[in-house]
């Protein structure tokens, strides 16, 4: 199918404001073969079904727009409590001098430039390719722009259990900055490893993970995207998971002008599990929100389990959107798929946008989805109430039931308690104005 | 305690009034009880009490220790130790019943100048009083009402009732989906909060609760008025005759 001209001209326009990093030369093929699929699609446009919901000006143009940096130190930092090993990106750079030890993990890390300028045949064997496969059925032109552009990551490789979770930080120090980091990430057969990522990262941020888990390998991602108002980020994790191997993720937002999160899930071996999960919290009277959950999981093996669990809570303007599918592959029998998708708007100025599907192509498999937008429930507000407690008290445990079966899928307890953490500091804040 | 004048109050959509100049006084350290039918108004004066939305109140008073109760948020008649326990205990899924009473305890205290309770303290208190009203530690961790049977609703209203030690409690038509047994657990936690500094209304539609909880003074209401006053024996009068004179007197 032909791009039309514009497209064309606004892609080759973004493509001239990038330099390919060089690489070995198989990483160099990986990268043109991705610019070749971002200019066979072109970049995405408000007219594309896919961004129907989500206008994607601000994330496609040449230049980044500008956005305000966020001193967020009236809180303890996130996953300080955590024993990990931190890595630390300054507007999308790796800052070795902030960073730990990332031997200290227990795991191979290398970072992007090092695993692309040498012969390593599982970072050969991955980068690009999930993405890659990820583009159909549907085009993500953003992912490709990555793979083609990216500047830095970080690549691990984890063939026990990690001693202990890595932790990608995002700072966000300069009002222009554009970062493009792609990671890699392989969990070999039986290993564990958890990873971590909070920060606002710069003030236009293009993440691309893609994450191979083997046989009975898992992994835990929780991300809590940067407290900035202005920031724009658009992710997306890619993830191919074997037989009985588990992939379990949780997102945590707060504020972003725009924020697009895309998970591309591929279960490719029987009896495994897949959860994304996500809480979204948008006010619009701390400047424009809005938020985009994107999900794809195919079910291609049998027996597998996968969970789509996303809250929004939005006010004074904040929109949310969700678009979620599950598709089941012919002979996926027995499968179990869950989508729900909600949101709680606490006023009328506010909106939600769902669009969840089902495509199913097996005869033996139990799915289902739902997708609700309401308000607080007044009853239980005044049972609240009645028992003493104020108004906007009530409203923030109503919240937090709210958002408590996207936190559940939080399967470690600490972490856990993290994330509330954070909820319950932002209630506060809106509570006090 | 509870002074209640003149009350009269339509519902705020529909402009029908429901109570009709309502006249009640309950005294500290007493069970006053109110009998009706259906669609007397029993229910709506706890409402209009606890201050729930949708009713306007055209005329009358209603004060708790002389303070004005319907200037009040539902909020600050609880700290002002007014308590309703619902006909229809509201389910709150991911509220744990814990956090839920624990959150309300703290903030009455704090509205009152009051320290907070101490997690210890608090583990405490709740562990000895769900233990006598057959509450596991289970049913406390759930979800507030969440799954819960109706005997286990009202003991948890009761449970919440004896935690908040308010002043004047409201019990609305706590019978309601009781086997004996439920009742009878719902009735001793009751009697075992009754002492000189509390008042008690107590709201139902049959004489049996009355079986359990002795009421000092016993109301009947019909058609939105008390129409009679008595002593226990009113109740009696209509177990065995029902409301029909009461209601025509009314009318």
């Amino acid at each position: 199918m032909a791009v039309a001209q514009p497209k064309t001209d606004a892609t080759e326009a973004r493509i001239a404001a990038l330099t390919m990093p060089e690489g070995a030369s198989w990483a160099t093929e990986a990268r043109k073969g991705a610019l070749a699929r971002l200019r066979a699609s072109g970049l995405p446009g408000p007219r594309d079904e896919y961004w129907r919901f989500t206008n994607p000006a601000g994330l496609v143009e040449p230049e980044a727009p500008r956005a305000a940096t966020f001193s967020d130190t009236d809180e303890r930092p996130i996953f300080d409590a955590i024993d990990r090993v931190k890595l630390v990106f300054v507007d999308g750079v790796f800052d070795e001098g902030l960073s730990d030890d990332p031997a200290l993990a227990g795991v191979e890390i290398l970072r992007l430039s090092d695993a692309l300028s040498r012969d390593i045949h599982w970072a050969r064997d991955l980068y690009g390719a999930l993405e890659e496969r990820g583009q159909t059925p549907v085009v993500r032109p953003l992912a490709a722009l990555n793979t083609a552009f990216a500047t830095d990551g970080v690549a691990i490789r984890a063939t026990g259990k990690a001693e202990r979770p890595v932790n990608l930080i995002y700072l966000h120090r300069s009002e222009t900055s554009d970062a493009i980091l792609h990671h890699l990430v392989r969990v070999e057969e039986g290993a564990e490893l958890t990873v971590l990522e909070n920060g606002p990262a710069a003030s236009r941020f293009n993440k691309c993970t893609e994450i191979d888990v083997a046989k009975g390998g898992t992994f835990h991602h929780v991300r809590a995207q940067g407290r900035d108002h202005e920031r724009r980020a658009v992710t997306h994790m890619f993830a191919r998971v074997a037989e009985e191997a588990r992939y379990k993720s949780f997102t945590l937002t707060a504020n972003g002008v725009m924020t697009r999160n895309e998970h591309v899930i591929e279960i490719v071996g029987d009896e495994a599990i897949a959860h994304v999960a996500g809480a979204a919290l948008g006010d619009g009277r701390t400047g424009k929100f809005h938020h985009d959950d994107t999900v794809f999981i195919t079910h291609d093996a049998v027996g597998c389990e996968s969970r789509q669990v996303f809250k929004k809570v939005l006010r004074n303007g904040a929109e949310g959107v969700f678009q979620g599918k599950i598709l089941v592959k012919p002979g996926a029998q027995k499968t179990d798929g869950y989508q729900i998708s909600q949101s709680l708007l606490l006023d009328e100025d506010s909106s939600f946008q769902a669009k969840p599907e089902l495509e199913i192509y097996a005869d033996d498999v139990a799915c289902s989805h739902g997708s609700t937008t309401g308000a607080i429930d007044e009853t239980a507000l005044f049972y609240l109430r009645s028992r003493g407690v104020p108004t906007a008290e009530a409203t923030d445990l109503l919240v937090l039931a709210f958002v408590a079966e996207a936190i559940d899928e939080i399967e470690d307890e600490a972490l856990r308690a993290d994330i509330l953490d954070r909820l319950s500091g932002w209630l506060e804040r809106r509570r006090q104005g | 305690m509870l002074e209640i004048k003149n009350l009269h109050v339509k519902l705020e959509e529909e402009d029908k009034a429901i109570l009709k100049g309502v006249d009640l006084s309950v005294e500290a350290g007493k069970v006053h009880a109110i009998m009706g039918p259906n669609g007397s108004g029993k229910s709506t004066l706890s409402y209009v009490l606890s201050g729930r939305d949708g009713y306007a109140v055209t005329d009358g008073t209603a004060t708790l220790d002389g303070e004005d109760l319907l200037e009040m948020e539902p909020e600050e008649r609880a700290a002002a130790g007014l308590f309703l326990a619902f006909q229809y205990p509201v389910e709150i899924p991911g509220v744990g019943n814990m956090t839920f009473l624990r959150t309300a305890l703290n903030a009455q205290r704090r509205a009152r100048g009051q320290e907070e309770m101490s997690s210890a303290d608090f583990l405490k208190t709740i562990r000895e009083k769900a233990k006598a009203l057959k509450i596991d530690s289970e049913m406390l961790k759930r979800p507030v009402n969440v799954g819960f049977s109706g005997g286990e609703k009202k003991r948890n209203e009761i449970l919440q009732m004896a935690m908040l030690e308010p002043k004047m409690c409201i019990l609305d038509e706590t019978d309601s989906g009781l086997d004996v047994d439920a009742m009878k657990l719902v009735a001793d936690g009751v009697n075992a909060l009754r002492d000189a500094g509390r008042g008690f209304l107590v709201i139902t539609h049959y004489q049996r609760l009355l079986d359990h909880i002795a009421p000092d003074v016993v109301h009947i209401m019909a058609n939105g008025k008390i129409v009679a006053t008595g002593g226990p024996e009113l109740a009696l009068e209509v177990e065995k005759n029902g409301y029909a004179s009461f209601e025509s007197e009314a009318a």
